[in-house]
C-alpha cells in the first residue's frame, strides 16, 4: 500500500458483481457480506450477489432497528446491522485445542489432535467504521506480546472489500470518534455505490496488490472524473449527516474522573445488564473458555466463547464476583470502551458505529450517557468554585 | 512486562504485523508435564513438582504465573512457587503451590505423582528481585500469598551477598494453614528474619496472634533502604502496603501481586482488567503507586 502510485479509480457496473464473486471464489475465498434475514441485515456467507440486500435500507434509533424499503436498488444503502465482522474474524465459538489421553506400555501421554486450517473469507461491504474496528481488533488480538492464533489465522487469510458510507443512520457518530464515512486504508478494495439516474455502479479504488489482482478479473472501465467527484462528494456530505455526536475531548480523563459518579445509579436503573451492547459492538473482544470431554474422558477440547463484562461471572474470583452491581458493570464497559482502552491498546475502543445504541433493549445511548457524565463533572467543578 | 505499545495501526488486510519476541510460540496450547512429587502443605494446599515436559515452555521468573490445565476439567492461573530447573532458558522442572477451592483446583490438588498437567506460560510481570540489590528485602505474605513469594526468598538466598537484610513476615488463618513450615525454619537458620502470626491460635501455638501488619513495627525496618514484596488477599495487601508507606517506604518500592479472573493469560480475553491494567499482562506484580488508586475503588 505504500511506495507505489495509487492506481486510478475504476467503475464496476452492477452486472459486474457476479464476476467479483467468481474472482473471489476462484482464489479460495468464502464470500461473506450483508443479506436480509429475520428482519435485519445480517453478515452471512453469500452464495451469489443476488443475496445482497438490494433495495433495503434500515431505520435506527435508540432501542430500535427496522428494515425499510428504499426508493432505489442500492445493495449497501444501510447503516450497521446487529452483527459486525468480528463474527467472522473473532467467532463467537472457536476451538482452541484438542487432545487425546493415550495409555500405552510407556505409560500415559497426551497427544494433540490436529488443528484445522483457518478458513479464508472475503469480507464484502465493510463500512469504514468497521474497517477501523478491524484495525482495533488487530491491535488488541495481535499487536501485543502474544498473537491470538484463531484471530490471526482468519485475519491473515481475509480479503477486505470496504464500501464507503453515503447514508449514515440516526445512531451513527463515526466522525466524533475520529473516523468518517470514507475509507482511507485498511482494505484490499474500496467501493462507493452510486444509483443516481437509474445507473447502478460502483467506483472502485485499489488498496493492495491482492485487490488489484481481483479487480483485474472483473469487467471494469476507467472512472470518469465527474463520477469520481460525484462519489467523493456523496461521501463527504455523509460526514455532515451523523445522527449522533459524542463529546470528543478528554474521554479517558472524563471517565476516570467519573468513577464515583452518582450517575451510575441512574444508568443502572435502566440497564438490564443483558450484554447486547457487547455482543453487537465491533470491537468488544472478551471471551471465556470451556473445557469439554467425550464420554470416555480421554478426549478433551478447549473452546473459546464470547463473554461479556455485563455477566456476573465475568469478574468471578473464588469467594465471589468483583463487580456485582449493575452500576459497576456498566461503568466497566463504558470506561473500558472510551477510556482505559487507550491505556491498554493505544486508541479508543469505539468507532461510532451506533450498534450499542440501536440494540440496547432499554435504549441506553452511549453518547447521551457521556454527555450527562461530562455535564455533571462540569457542574461539580462549578459548584466547587463558588465561594 | 514490557508491553509493546504502538500507536494504533490501521487494518492491514493481507498481512497483520508479526508479534515480537520469542514468546510468540503457541501460548494458547498447553504443554503437558508429569507430576514428579506432590507435597501436602496444609489440609487444602499442595505443592506439585512438574517435570518431563514433552516440550518445555520458556523459563519463569519469580512472580510470573502459569495457566495450569487439569485435562478435560479446565484451566486456572497459578503463580510459580519454585523455579526448579530452568536450563537453557526452558522450564524443565517447575513447582506450583495451589489450594483446592474450585473444580479445576480440586482436580489439580488431587493429581497423583505420575499424572499429567498442562502448562501454558510464563505470563505476566515478575517481582524483579534483582532490583533490590544493595537494599533490604521485606517480604509480607498472607495465607497462600506466600507461594508466589517463595521464589523471592530462594533467589535472594542464592545470591545472599547482593542484599541487605531479608525479612519475611507471614500470616495465616491458623497454625495448620501456615505454608512451608519446615522451610521457614531452614530459611531462618540461613539468615532470613522470619516472623509469623496467625488469626486464630490452637493449643499448641505459642507464637503471635493477630494481623500480619502487627509484625511490621517489631521488625524494625529501614524504610529508606528497603524494597517490599507483598502478596495475599486484596485487603491484606492494602493494609500492609499502607502501613509500610506510613513508615516511609515509597510506594514505588512496594510491590503487590494482584489477583483477577485470568482466563487466557495472554491479554486476549479481557477478564483480568483492573481499570487501565490488564493484570495478566501489566501485572500480576505491580508497584503500589500504580495499584493503590485502583485497589481503593469498590467493584473496579
Amino acid at each position: 500500500m505504500t511506495g507505489t502510485a495509487t492506481p486510478a479509480p475504476r467503475l464496476i457496473d452492477i452486472d459486474g458483481l457476479p464476476a467479483l464473486f467468481e474472482a473471489l471464489r476462484g482464489r479460495g475465498y468464502t464470500v461473506v457480506g450483508p443479506t436480509v434475514r429475520d428482519g435485519a441485515i445480517v453478515v452471512a456467507e453469500l452464495a451469489s450477489a443476488a443475496e445482497l440486500p438490494f433495495g433495503w435500507g434500515v431505520e435506527t434509533e435508540a432501542g430500535r432497528y427496522r428494515l425499510r424499503e428504499r426508493s432505489d436498488t442500492a445493495a449497501f444503502g444501510h447503516s450497521a446491522g446487529p452483527q459486525s465482522w468480528k463474527t467472522v474474524l473473532h467467532p463467537a465459538r472457536a476451538k482452541l485445542w484438542s487432545a487425546d489421553r493415550v495409555t500405552g506400555s510407556a505409560g500415559t501421554s497426551i497427544v494433540e489432535t490436529g488443528a484445522a486450517e483457518p478458513p479464508r473469507y472475503a469480507l464484502l461491504g465493510v463500512r469504514p467504521c468497521d474497517v477501523r474496528a478491524i484495525g482495533i481488533l488487530d491491535q488488541v488480538l495481535t499487536g501485543g506480546r502474544h498473537a491470538d492464533p484463531v484471530y490471526r489465522g482468519r485475519r491473515d487469510g481475509a480479503f477486505v472489500i470496504a464500501v464507503e458510507c453515503t447514508e449514515p443512520g440516526a445512531t451513527c457518530f463515526c466522525t466524533s470518534m475520529g473516523g468518517g464515512p470514507g475509507a482511507d486504508s485498511g482494505f484490499d478494495l474500496a467501493l462507493t455505490e452510486l444509483t443516481d439516474g437509474g445507473d447502478h455502479r460502483f467506483v472502485v479504488r485499489t488498496g493492495t496488490a491482492a485487490g488489484a489482482g481481483v479487480l483485474a478479473d472483473v469487467p471494469s472501465r476507467a472512472a470518469d472524473e465527474a463520477t469520481v467527484r460525484h462519489a467523493a462528494t456523496a461521501v463527504a456530505e455523509a460526514a455532515g449527516h451523523m445522527g449522533r455526536t459524542m463529546p470528543t475531548q478528554g474521554l479517558p480523563r472524563l471517565l476516570a474522573d467519573s468513577r464515583e459518579s452518582p450517575h451510575w445509579d441512574d444508568v443502572a436503573s435502566r440497564c438490564l445488564t443483558c450484554g447486547n451492547c457487547t455482543m453487537v459492538c465491533p470491537t468488544c473482544f472478551c471471551t471465556t473458555t470451556e473445557d469439554v470431554t467425550d464420554l470416555t474422558g480421554d478426549h478433551a477440547e478447549r473452546w473459546r466463547v464470547w463473554d461479556s463484562c455485563f455477566a456476573l461471572d465475568f469478574s468471578y474470583l473464588h469467594g465471589g464476583s468483583v463487580r456485582t452491581s449493575g452500576q459497576s458493570r456498566y461503568r466497566q464497559w463504558i470506561t473500558h470502551k472510551l477510556g482505559t482502552w487507550h491505556d491498554q491498546f493505544g486508541s479508543s475502543g469505539c468507532v461510532g458505529c451506533g450498534r450499542c445504541i440501536a440494540w440496547c433493549p432499554a435504549g441506553i445511548d452511549i453518547t447521551q450517557e457521556v454527555s450527562t457524565l461530562a455535564s455533571m463533572l462540569e457542574q461539580a467543578a462549578a459548584d466547587e468554585d463558588k465561594p | 512486562m514490557t508491553g509493546q505499545r504502538t500507536a494504533q495501526r490501521t487494518a492491514q488486510p493481507t498481512a497483520p504485523p508479526a508479534p515480537a519476541g520469542p514468546a510468540a510460540e503457541t501460548p494458547a496450547v498447553p504443554r503437558f508435564y508429569r507430576v514428579a512429587s506432590r507435597r501436602e502443605d496444609t489440609a487444602d494446599t499442595v505443592t506439585l513438582e512438574l517435570t518431563e515436559p514433552a516440550q518445555p515452555v520458556p523459563a519463569f521468573a519469580p512472580g510470573q504465573f502459569a495457566m495450569l490445565t487439569a485435562f478435560g476439567v479446565g484451566e486456572v492461573p497459578i503463580s510459580v512457587s519454585g523455579l526448579g530447573d530452568s536450563g537453557g532458558g526452558r522450564a524443565r522442572r517447575l513447582e506450583h503451590t495451589l489450594r483446592a477451592v474450585g473444580a479445576v483446583t480440586r482436580a489439580l490438588h488431587a493429581a497423583p505423582p505420575g499424572s499429567l498437567i498442562g502448562v501454558r506460560g510464563p505470563f505476566g510481570t515478575g517481582w524483579d528481585v534483582a532490583s533490590a540489590a544493595g537494599r533490604d528485602i521485606v517480604i509480607v505474605a498472607g495465607g497462600i500469598g506466600l507461594a508466589p513469594l517463595r521464589p523471592v526468598v530462594l533467589s535472594a538466598l542464592a545470591d545472599r551477598s547482593r542484599y541487605g537484610r531479608i525479612v519475611l513476615l507471614a500470616g495465616a488463618r491458623t497454625p495448620g494453614d501456615l505454608l512451608y513450615a519446615g522451610e521457614l525454619e531452614r530459611w531462618s537458620r540461613d539468615g532470613v528474619e522470619v516472623a509469623v502470626t496467625v488469626d486464630r491460635a490452637d493449643s499448641a501455638w505459642s507464637g503471635e496472634v493477630g494481623l500480619v501488619t502487627a509484625l511490621i513495627e517489631p521488625a524494625g525496618l529501614a524504610p529508606g533502604n528497603s524494597v517490599a514484596f507483598v502478596c495475599g488477599p486484596d485487603i491484606m495487601m492494602r493494609f500492609t502496603a499502607d502501613a509500610l508507606a506510613a513508615r516511609g517506604l515509597p510506594a514505588s518500592r512496594i510491590r503487590v501481586s494482584l489477583e483477577r479472573n485470568m482466563r487466557c493469560g495472554a491479554g486476549w480475553c479481557g477478564h483480568c482488567q483492573l481499570g487501565p491494567l490488564l493484570v495478566c499482562r501489566d501485572g500480576p506484580v505491580v508497584s503500589y503507586d500504580r495499584a493503590a488508586p485502583l485497589m481503593r475503588v469498590r467493584e473496579l
